[in-house]
């Protein structure tokens, strides 16, 4: 044997162990995470959305019952699978959060900042806005994703959020499709869909809002695109902006077909 | 006041499966916040699970179990209908009664 060959094949015998330990620590992670399945503390936040969402509240004492979340006044099932749309009495794409925002303003009073002060709940700090979100997106579990693409305004959202997902900036010249762009990446030990394949925005798209285990909090998808922007080192993405609204339509409409299968439990 | 509790109680064979689902904080005691002050521990002490008026569970827990902590026993009995009654006190003298009946 020579030599060349026999360092390849000592490669090979150091190589394997490695590649073996990536495989059955993924394993475990699965392991980890079907475990978590059982029973998901987002029942929580649904459980009080399920309340704010009756409850007669601000100024005007109204409930959001009367709230057309595209489907007609007071419709929640299968509302968000069918999210963002075009709302003609706002003439804009409106995502789920930011319709509630319209909702709160237009039916119970409050200014719009009030709406909007507290998106993201920590601790003893709650959310109404999560909240209502979780239960809004729980009454859409199972249905399939439906986001239409009509209207003028929105095709006009599909590809600024497309564009935005491409946009290279920052101070680490990134992109969302940085890495979410290619199949098989990782950081650390989670796993990076892709998210400009169906299957990819697929799973992605419809596991959000989910409660994580590591932050002991419900985290909606407006979330994780502002988070996404804080990592990328991008300047804030405000909540209901068209921004966020753009990238959240380019995401929904590439998942649509599946089923949606929220609020989840992730790590 | 506390957010409630989401129960589920059912029958499985002789005996009767409840999962609870508790909202709490649970904190330990041991984090220290941005300005760097130790936040106060403030977590779940007592538990107590009554079917009908009869104790089946009564517990007692410290900083080591987790948020929103999930609760799951079996106990002998139960039929469908029965109540079942959890209570808990945490160490601020805060608490918290749900019921739920057996399905």
């Amino acid at each position: 044997m020579s030599l060349a060959r026999s360092l390849v094949a000592l490669a090979a015998v150091l190589l394997a162990p490695a590649a073996l330990a990536q495989d059955s620590t993924a394993a475990e992670i699965a392991k980890y995470r079907a475990a978590l399945q059982e029973d998901n503390p987002a029942e929580l936040w649904e459980i009080r959305g399920a309340e704010l969402w009756r409850q007669q509240r601000g100024p005007k004492r109204a409930s959001l019952e009367g709230c057309d979340l595209g489907l007609g006044a007071g419709i929640v099932n299968g509302a968000y699978a069918r999210l963002p749309r075009y709302f003609p009495d706002a003439d804009r794409v409106l995502d789920l959060e930011t319709r509630l925002v319209w909702c709160m303003v237009e039916l119970q009073g409050y200014t719009e900042a009030e709406a909007r002060h507290n998106p993201f709940g920590e601790g003893e700090r709650k959310s109404d806005l999560e909240a209502l979100t979780a239960y809004l997106t729980s009454e859409s579990r199972g249905e399939k994703m439906d986001v239409p693409l009509r209207h003028p305004k929105e095709v006009e959202a599909y590809r600024v959020g497309e564009k935005l997902f491409f946009f290279r900036g920052g101070t680490h010249d990134f992109a969302c499709a940085t890495c979410h762009g290619a199949q098989g990446k990782r950081i650390r030990l989670q796993e990076l869909p892709d998210l400009t394949t169906a299957e990819g925005a697929q799973k992605a798209y419809t596991t959000w809002p989910a409660y994580r285990v590591s932050q002991g909090e419900l985290r909606t998808f407006e979330w994780r695109l502002y988070d996404c922007f804080r990592q990328q080192r991008f300047p804030e993405l405000v909540l209901g902006s068209d921004a966020a609204i753009a990238l959240t339509m380019y995401l929904a409409r590439n998942a649509n077909g599946a089923p949606f299968a929220a609020p989840a439990i992730k790590r | 006041m506390a957010d409630p509790m989401k129960i589920r109680a059912s029958v499985v064979g002789d005996s009767t499966e409840v999962k609870v689902l508790m909202s709490h904080e649970m904190e330990t005691g041991q984090r220290k916040d941005a300005q760097g002050q130790t936040i106060p521990a403030w977590f779940i002490q007592n538990v107590t699970v009554a079917w009908n008026a009869k104790t089946v569970l009564s517990a007692q827990w410290g900083t080591a179990v987790s948020k929103n902590p999930f609760l799951s026993f079996r106990f002998k009995g139960g039929a469908k209908g029965d109540k079942v009654t959890v209570t808990w006190t945490d160490n601020r003298g805060d608490k918290r009664t749900d019921e739920a009946a057996i399905a």
